[in-house]
C-alpha cells in the first residue's frame, strides 16, 4: 500500500531534517508509528498524504506516485484514497457533528455528497456512538465524541489508507480503548490499511507491527 | 455553490457578533446617504408644492421664513401679528383676493387655523365627512386630526389654553366638529380650522356670558349707569358656543383692528401680483409681501449646503467603516488560520478556499443590502409624515 524510497524532507529555513531510506506498508495492515516528540512521525504521515511534498525520494500509496503528482491531482487523490485522523481532531467550532462529517463533501469537486454519503454518514456515527449527537456543535462534545466524529470524517470516503496521527491521544483510558476498537473495525471492515503514530505502547500489541521512528527502525510486535 | 454557501452561511450565523456589528456597520454605511437624499427630496417636494400653490403672503415685517412656515405649514413660530385692515387694503387695491389666516392657537397639539371659507377653494381642501362651518365655535378637521385623536361631525374638541397658569388669560373654548376634510397630504390634514370669528373668541376679543341688563343675580352687577353695565369678575363666561348661547357671544372694539398672522393673497393675475409686490417693497410700509416659492427656494438651498457637508462627513465616516471592516476581515483571517489550515488538509483548493470567504464576505453584504433597501423602503415609506414631523410640522 506504501512504499517510500530515499526520502528527504525539510522545512524552509527550519534545521529540522527528515531521511527515511525506505519503508512500506502492505495492504491490510495496521501499522503503529512511535518515536519522540519532534522525531517527525506527523511530517511522515502528511509527507504520505500529500500536504507536504519531500526535496527527494518517491512515495507511492497505492501504486500511485504521490510526491510525482500536481497539487490539484494530488489533493483528489488525498480526498478520494486517504483518510486522516489529525492530533487535536480539527473540528470546526461552527459546523454540528453532521456537517463536520460531511465537510469534506462539501468543499472538494471530487467527492460528490449524495443522499447515499448522507446515510452512510449517518450509520457510521451510530457506529462510532455518537448517532444521537449528529446535531450537536462541535464546541458541545466531550474530547471523545471529538475525537469519533474526526474519525468517522476519515473514514466516510471509504478511503484506502487511514492516518492516524495520535487518534487517542487525549482521550482517557476507557475512551481510549473503545475507540481504538471502533477504528480497528471499521479499518477491518472497508478491509483499509492503517498507519497509525502513538505514543502509547500499550496500545502497540493491538497493532500487526511497529516501527520505531528514531533511527527508523522496525519494533518487533509483542 | 450550494455546498460553498451552506458553509459560509453556517460561519457567518455562528459568529452572530460579528456578522451582526458588520452587518450594521454595511447597512448604515448604505443606508445614510440613501435615506438622506430620500429625505430631503421629500422634503423639497412637500416645501415647493405647497410654497408654488401659495402666489403671495402678506405679514408684519420681520422673519420671512417664520412667515412663510406659519401661514403654509402652520409652524409654531408664530410671526408679528398684522391686522385685519391689511386683508381689507387689499380688497381695496382691486388687485388681489386676500385670505386672511391666524394660525396661533393650538387644540391638542394640533393648529387652529382661522380663516376664511376662500382657503378651502383655494386649496381645493373638500369636505369627506359632516358639513362645512356655518356657525360660530364649530370646526372642520384636517383628515389626520381625526384620525389621531379619534373625532368626528358631532364630536367636540378644546383649544388649549396659552397660559395655564394665568387666570385672566386666554380661556379654553369646546369647539363643535362638524366636519372632516378629505385626506389632502399637506399640512392640511394636521390642523383644526375654525371661522376667523372662532379664532377671536379663543383668544378673547369675542365673548359670550349672561345679558347683564337682565342678570338674575345682582351680585354680578359692579356698576350699572344709563349707558353701560359693569360686571364683576363672578360673572361667568360661556367656554361652549351652543345654539342657547350663541347671540349672547359679542365682540367689542373695530373688527379691523382684529390680529391675523398672515393675508394668503391671491393676484387677480401676474401684473397685479407685480404690481402689489412692489408696494409692499417701500421701507415705510408696516408690512411685508413675500413669495413663498422664494423663501422656500432660499431655505431649500440651505438645507443642500448643509446636505453637502453632510455628504462630504458620511464619506469620511464610511471610508473609516470601509477600513475599520477590512481590518477587521485581515484580522479575522489571522486569527482563522489554523480553521483555514484544517480545511486545506481536507482537500479544499485555493480556489474554494477563496470562495468560501468570499462567500462569507458576500452574505455579509447581501444582508446588508437587503436591510438597506428595506430601511430605504421604510424611509420612502415613512417620509412624506416624517418630513412634517420634523420639518414642517
Amino acid at each position: 500500500m506504501i512504499r517510500i524510497h530515499g526520502l528527504q524532507f525539510g522545512y524552509p529555513g527550519g534545521d529540522f531534517r527528515l531521511t527515511v531510506p525506505a519503508f512500506s506498508v502492505d495492504a491490510g495492515e495496521k501499522v503503529a508509528v512511535i518515536g519522540p516528540s519532534g522525531s517527525g512521525k506527523t511530517t511522515l504521515l502528511n509527507l504520505i498524504a500529500g500536504i507536504l511534498t519531500p526535496r527527494q525520494g518517491a512515495i507511492r500509496v497505492d501504486g500511485v506516485g504521490v510526491s510525482e503528482l500536481a497539487d490539484a491531482e494530488r489533493r483528489s487523490f488525498r480526498i478520494t484514497s486517504i483518510g486522516f485522523v489529525f492530533q487535536d481532531f480539527e473540528l470546526l467550532d461552527y459546523l454540528n457533528v453532521l456537517d463536520n462529517i460531511l465537510h469534506p463533501y462539501r468543499i472538494t469537486a471530487a467527492l460528490t455528497l449524495s443522499r447515499e454519503v448522507r446515510t452512510r454518514a449517518g450509520r457510521l456515527a451510530e457506529q462510532m456512538g455518537i448517532g444521537d449527537k449528529l446535531k450537536r456543535g462541535a464546541e458541545d462534545l466531550s474530547q471523545g465524541e471529538k475525537q469519533r466524529t474526526a474519525i468517522c470524517r476519515a473514514l466516510l470516503a471509504e478511503p484506502k489508507l487511514i492516518l492516524a496521527d495520535e487518534a487517542t491521544g487525549n482521550l482517557d483510558p476507557e475512551n481510549k480503548s473503545r475507540i481504538l476498537d471502533l477504528l480497528f473495525e471499521t479499518v477491518t471492515d472497508q478491509k483499509a490499511t492503517l498507519l497509525a503514530v502513538t505514543h502509547d505502547h500499550e496500545l502497540l500489541p493491538r497493532f500487526d507491527r511497529t516501527v520505531d521512528f528514531q533511527g527508523f527502525r522496525e519494533a518487533p510486535t509483542t | 455553490m450550494i455546498e460553498t454557501l451552506y458553509v459560509a452561511w453556517r460561519y457567518v450565523t455562528y459568529n452572530k457578533i460579528k456578522t451582526v456589528t458588520l452587518v450594521a456597520c454595511v447597512t448604515l454605511i448604505g443606508v445614510l446617504p440613501l435615506a438622506l437624499q430620500l429625505f430631503l427630496n421629500e422634503s423639497a417636494r412637500q416645501l415647493l408644492s405647497r410654497a408654488e400653490s401659495t402666489p403671495l403672503v402678506m405679514g408684519a415685517k420681520g422673519s420671512s421664513l417664520d412667515l412663510a412656515m406659519n401661514t403654509l405649514y402652520f409652524d409654531d413660530e408664530v410671526p408679528e401679528l398684522i391686522s385685519m385692515a391689511a386683508a381689507e387694503e387689499i380688497t381695496q387695491s382691486d388687485l388681489a383676493a386676500p385670505i386672511p389666516v391666524y394660525a396661533r392657537f393650538q387644540a391638542r397639539g394640533f393648529p387652529i387655523v382661522g380663516t376664511s371659507f376662500d382657503y378651502f377653494d383655494v386649496r381645493g381642501l373638500e369636505i369627506e365627512q359632516g358639513r362645512s362651518l356655518a356657525l360660530l365655535g364649530e370646526c372642520v378637521l384636517g383628515a389626520t386630526v381625526a384620525e389621531r385623536l379619534g373625532l368626528k361631525p358631532g364630536d367636540s374638541l378644546v383649544s388649549s389654553p396659552e397660559t395655564v397658569f394665568d387666570i385672566a388669560g386666554i380661556y379654553p373654548l369646546k369647539m363643535k366638529v362638524v366636519g372632516v376634510l378629505q385626506r389632502a397630504y399637506t399640512s392640511d390634514d394636521l390642523a383644526v380650522f375654525v371661522d376667523l370669528k372662532s379664532a377671536w373668541v379663543i383668544q378673547g376679543l369675542g365673548h359670550g356670558h349672561e345679558d347683564l341688563a337682565r342678570a338674575k343675580d345682582p351680585s354680578v352687577i359692579l356698576d350699572r349707569s344709563d349707558r353701560n353695565v359693569i360686571a364683576n369678575a363672578k360673572l361667568v363666561q360661556y367656554t361652549e358656543i351652543t345654539e342657547s348661547n350663541l347671540d349672547d357671544f359679542h365682540f367689542h372694539g373695530d373688527p379691523e383692528a382684529y390680529p391675523v398672522s398672515a393675508v394668503i393673497v391671491i393676484p387677480h393675475d401676474v401684473k397685479s401680483g407685480t404690481i402689489l409686490r412692489g408696494r409692499y417693497v417701500e421701507q415705510d410700509t408696516s408690512y411685508q409681501m413675500i413669495t413663498p416659492k422664494e423663501v422656500i427656494d432660499g431655505l431649500l438651498a440651505n438645507i443642500f449646503r448643509i446636505k453637502n457637508v453632510l455628504d462630504a462627513v458620511i464619506f469620511i465616516v464610511g471610508l473609516a467603516t470601509v477600513l475599520a471592516i477590512t481590518l477587521v476581515f485581515t484580522l479575522s483571517l489571522r486569527l482563522r488560520q489554523r480553521e483555514i489550515h484544517t480545511i486545506f488538509k481536507l482537500g479544499c483548493s485555493r480556489l474554494t478556499m477563496v470562495r468560501l470567504l468570499g462567500t462569507e464576505i458576500l452574505i455579509i453584504l447581501l444582508t446588508s443590502a437587503a436591510l438597506c433597501g428595506a430601511l430605504v423602503v421604510v424611509v420612502n415609506y415613512y417620509s412624506h409624515d416624517l418630513v412634517r414631523v420634523l420639518f414642517i410640522r
